[in-house]
């Protein structure tokens, strides 16, 4: 098997936009330019200034508006990812990118449901960039907690129609993604998923029900990034398979969910 | 010139600089961010007789300044390395050396005897902290009975370097090491990761699903450095140093504590190209000194002022 190729480079932080109280999207300039990156593929982030951070932090590549411009959209969920959003434009970060395998287009044209919950909505983007340039049909549904939790709405708009749910209600539909109308008469030849598990397997089930082949980004905690450690098993029905190097896209079939 | 040079029986290091097991994937990994003729050798993944799944997620949970695993030695045995992996690997401009695992004596040998029909693996390092199913799950490693029955079956069927790496989760090591030079190993590595735990207050959970692990990490540094240190003056055979090294100066003082080389093992995963730095580091280190081999500094350390012998604890006054 030929490696995909991947390079370590430090990274110059030229914006930083905070999106929310935890939600902040980082804009990289790079010094090598990615000519082949797959929507999905994650950076293994070093971050600087943290004594309690002594391995690299994994966070998904959201959009590669050029392939000099990285940006990340990173949650502050502990130290390592709140020194992260604390960076200042101008700071430079140490990252190993791109890696892991990502998600895979329909080979015929196809409507896709991409659905984003939390911070997971991070991949989706780039993803739907993707399959819409590709000549996809693409319908977001993206998910919060409140509705300041869903962020970048105009730029998902960019690339298919969006519809989103809250738990609180206070935008879209009240509830979680998988009970949002849309779902009732599914028209779709593939779904996508990124968030958190309980919402990815939900999905996974809705779209096992209606025989909808299904991809989900898993999270699992990481070492090396690289398929050094394994650290970051799965069990799937070909037994134990590295996230980082395997994944972090499996679909749902090779899960034992 | 600082001549790097390291020789150990059947073994010649370019630099002293080699890469820990199952931290090192099987080097492959590595090559897109270093030059692997770079580094003095790789040791690659625990390989045991058969397949193993290793142990369920999680595995790994992050410490102050270091980190606990319990892969379980997953790998697909050495059939599978031998066929699918070594034909990849072979030609790897560095020494690879492959870390034998096993649960009894028998797996060991028969593993051993596998690895010596491969022409470019000029030796193995033997992981005697494995549990010895046979009795009990007790590791190999932490009595001197297992360990020597262990190296003293593998020696007989090994006759390239035979390197057998030492667990620190024993009371006294060097009774270990005297017990593998005894038997014949030609240099000892240490240490393994160190057992601990961690345990996530919110849920009230461990956060391996093994419950303990091995620590690793600059956390480890201190306690492998007195153990390096102490083994060295209780062995004549060399001794292979690891544990939180991070960077050349880390390095040095393992050296100087009395190892012949060293091992790099947490530290890639933070940086896969350290390795390459932390050899160029001993160099310039050298150069700054005035040493003109970097063998030169194995045992290099000074004490000015022998500290007394501790006594034994009947002796003391612990008022
Ligand atoms: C392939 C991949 C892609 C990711 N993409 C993104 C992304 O685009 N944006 C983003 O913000 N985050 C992303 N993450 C999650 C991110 O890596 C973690 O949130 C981060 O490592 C936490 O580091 P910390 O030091 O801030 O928190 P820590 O102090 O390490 O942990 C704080 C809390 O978060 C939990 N946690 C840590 N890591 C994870 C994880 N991987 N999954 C679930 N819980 C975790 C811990 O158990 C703990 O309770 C991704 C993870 C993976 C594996
Ligand atoms: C993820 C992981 C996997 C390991 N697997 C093995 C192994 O298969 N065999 C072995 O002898 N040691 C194994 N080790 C131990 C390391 O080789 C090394 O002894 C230890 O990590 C201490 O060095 P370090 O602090 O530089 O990492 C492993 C360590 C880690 C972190
Ligand atoms: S994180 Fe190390 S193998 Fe996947």
């Amino acid at each position: 098997m030929q490696r995909p190729t991947s390079f370590q480079m430090d990274g110059r932080l030229t914006e930083k936009r905070r999106l929310n109280d935890r939600y902040v999207l980082l804009i990289f300039q790079l010094p090598i330019p990615l000519t082949q990156v797959q929507a999905g593929q994650f950076v293994q982030v070093k971050v600087d200034g943290s004594p309690h951070t002594l391995l690299r932090r994994p966070i998904s590549i959201c959009l590669l508006p050029k392939p000099d411009e990285l940006w990340l959209l990173v949650q502050e969920v502990g130290e390592g990812t709140t020194t992260l959003c604390a960076l200042e434009p101008g700071a430079i970060v140490n990252m190993l990118l791109p890696l892991g395998t990502g998600f895979t287009a329909p080979s015929l044209p196809s409507t896709c449901l991409l659905v984003g919950g939390g911070v997971g909505v991070a991949p989706m983007l780039m993803l739907g960039q993707k399959l819409a340039e590709a000549g996809h049909q693409v319908v977001f549904l993206l998910g919060g907690r409140t509705s300041t939790d869903l962020v970048m709405q105009e730029h998902f708009a960019r690339y298919g129609k969006v519809y989103v749910t809250t738990e609180d209600g206070s935008l879209g539909e009240k509830g979680f993604v998988t009970q949002h109308s849309l779902l009732n008469e599914p028209h779709f030849d593939a779904v996508y998923t990124c968030g958190p598990k309980p919402m990815m397997k939900a999905v996974a089930t809705f779209a096992a029900q209606h025989d909808i082949t299904c991809q989900v980004s898993l999270e699992n905690l990481m070492a090396c990034g690289i398929g050094a450690c394994l650290c970051c098993v799965e069990d799937t029905v070909d037994g134990h398979v590295c996230t980082c190097t395997e994944g972090p896209v499996f679909n749902t079939k090779r899960l034992k969910w | 010139m600082v001549d790097q040079h390291i020789y150990l029986k059947g073994l010649t290091l370019r630099n002293p600089v080699m890469t820990a097991s199952g931290t090192f994937g099987f080097g492959e990994e590595f090559t897109d961010y270093l030059d692997l003729a770079r580094i003095g050798g790789i040791i690659v993944k625990g390989t045991t007789l058969r397949h193993r799944e290793g142990n369920p997620y999680p595995r790994m949970a992050e410490t102050a300044s270091g980190m606990l695993n319990a892969v379980g030695l997953q790998n697909k045995g050495v059939d599978y390395f031998e066929n699918d992996i070594y034909p990849r690997i072979r030609h790897f401009d560095t020494n690879i050396l492959v870390n034998v695992s096993g649960s009894t004596v028998e797996d060991y040998v028969e593993t051993a005897e596998h690895i010596q029909s491969l022409a470019n693996i000029p030796g193995i390092e033997l992981n005697i902290s494995c549990p010895n199913v046979k009795q009990g799950g007790m590791a190999f490693g932490t009595t001197t009975g297992g360990a020597a029955a262990v190296v003293k079956a593998v020696r007989a069927v090994y006759h390239k370097h035979l390197m057998v790496k030492l667990s620190p989760n024993v009371t006294d090591i060097t009774e270990i090491a005297r017990a593998a030079e005894a038997e014949g190993a030609d240099s000892v590595s240490l240490i393994n990761t160190l057992l601990g735990m961690a345990i996530n207050a919110e849920t009230r959970r461990p956060k391996l699903s093994t419950v303990t692990g091995g620590l690793s990490g600059p956390c480890v540094k201190p306690v492998a450095l007195r153990m390096v240190w102490q083994t060295a003056k209780a062995v004549s055979i060399p001794v292979i140093g690891l544990g939180g090294i991070m960077t050349a100066e880390d390095a040095i003082e393992f050296l100087l504590a009395g190892a012949a080389a060293i091992q790099v093992g947490t530290a890639n995963f933070i940086d896969p190209g350290v390795t390459a730095k932390i050899a160029d580091g001993i160099v310039a280190y050298c150069e700054r000194q005035g040493v003109k081999a970097v063998r030169d500094l194995t045992g290099a350390l000074v004490i000015d002022t022998p500290a007394p012998a501790c006594p034994p604890i009947s002796d003391c006054s612990l008022g």
